[in-house]
């Protein structure tokens, strides 16, 4: 059922090329995502303290929590499209 | 080329999934008529919510009053002060905005957000940018304007090069860079997200050559599902998060002391 283990494959330069963009956008995206995920796990769990704490400080709790996780998303949203920027353009 | 089980999916060149054909004459396509239906419905909301003023409010002025409750509550407020409260209809207007276009991401018959175009984010986040440094510059006048944006108070003196370098390329290159780059690539991934499952079921329930696995396209289509409903909450937040940021950065330019 896969062609690559019956037929002869022949590997030129498009070959190794395609593999290197797939093998580093890979490696793009997975690594963008690693800071970011911890980094907006400790924001919410944070917040998540202070809303416990003070539940009459909710409100302001809670937006600055968008705030962060939007600042601390945006890296891991550069990887995804440093990764795209990887694998469609030529 | 017909797709098989162990090869897995077969998908597109990203072209075909983000360029639509012309729809009318001058490039209208796709993106635009979305845009064009996200102006429409904005004013339409607004204009009639303000036609027939009630005491109690019901229908479509129940809608734009809470809407206005939100945006003056947990955006304006939270971001600016007082001062700010006259910066409701810019702000409102990029929520409702941002909302629409990137709410179409599931709705039938569009199945595409129009956010998701490089184009319908760096325009609004630099009308954002226009209107902030045009605000600073005429509340604080050019020269204070660009000195406290670039070097906050208590700085010792000799980093003072170093910090107005980050904090200038912050406040005039990478913030609407980045607010840019955050919308248009949450609503490309979210999009690539339902192409992609969308296009498993298909493979599996229509393209598939070993019958006896034809079963197994529910579970892609139950995901379809989840991660709609998904997509639904980052529409809104991320409409938010952009209307609130655009509040965060006019902030400084309203009130320059920390």
């Amino acid at each position: 059922m896969i062609d690559a283990l019956t037929s002869a494959v022949t590997i030129n330069g498009n070959e190794v090329k395609l593999a290197g963009q797939n093998i580093g956008a890979g490696i793009a995206y997975g690594a963008a995502a690693v800071g970011p995920g911890v980094g907006i796990g400790i924001v919410v769990g944070n917040a998540i303290t202070a809303i416990a704490r003070q539940p009459e400080a909710a409100g302001v709790a809670r937006t600055t929590m968008f705030l962060g996780i939007a600042f601390t998303e945006a890296l891991a949203l550069i990887g995804f499209v440093v990764a795209i920027l990887i694998l469609f353009v030529q | 080329m017909t797709p098989h089980l162990v090869a897995g999916l077969e998908f597109p060149p990203i072209g075909e999934l983000l360029n639509w054909k012309n729809i009318a004459p001058g490039g209208f396509n796709k993106t635009a008529l979305i845009d064009v239906l996200a102006v429409v419905l904005t004013v339409g909301l607004f204009v009639v919510g303000a036609r027939k003023r009630k005491m109690v409010p019901t229908g479509a002025q129940n809608v734009a009053e809470s809407l206005i409750d939100f945006v003056n509550g947990s955006i304006i407020m939270e971001t600016m002060g007082e001062d700010g409260l006259g910066y409701l209809p810019f702000i409102l207007a990029i929520f409702c905005f941002v909302f629409v276009c990137n709410i179409t991401e599931i709705i039938p018959v569009f199945q595409f957000p129009a956010d998701s175009r490089m184009a319908n984010p760096l325009m609004l986040a630099l009308i954002v940018w226009g209107v902030y440094n045009f605000t600073g510059i005429k509340r604080q006048g050019f020269a204070t304007y660009v000195k406290n944006s670039t070097v906050p108070p208590g700085v010792p003196g000799y980093l003072v090069p170093l910090v107005a370098l980050i904090e200038g390329a912050q406040r005039f290159l990478l913030n609407p860079i980045t607010l840019a780059i955050r919308l248009f690539a949450n609503m490309l991934a979210g999009h690539l997200l339902l192409v992609t499952f969308a296009l498993m079921t298909d493979a599996l329930f229509f393209h598939n050559t070993v019958t006896i696995t034809k079963p197994i396209g529910v579970l892609p289509a139950l995901m379809e599902l989840v991660i709609m409903l998904f997509e639904v909450l980052i529409a809104v937040l991320q409409a938010f998060i952009f209307a609130i940021l655009t509040g965060v950065y006019l902030g400084p330019s309203l009130h320059p002391e920390h």
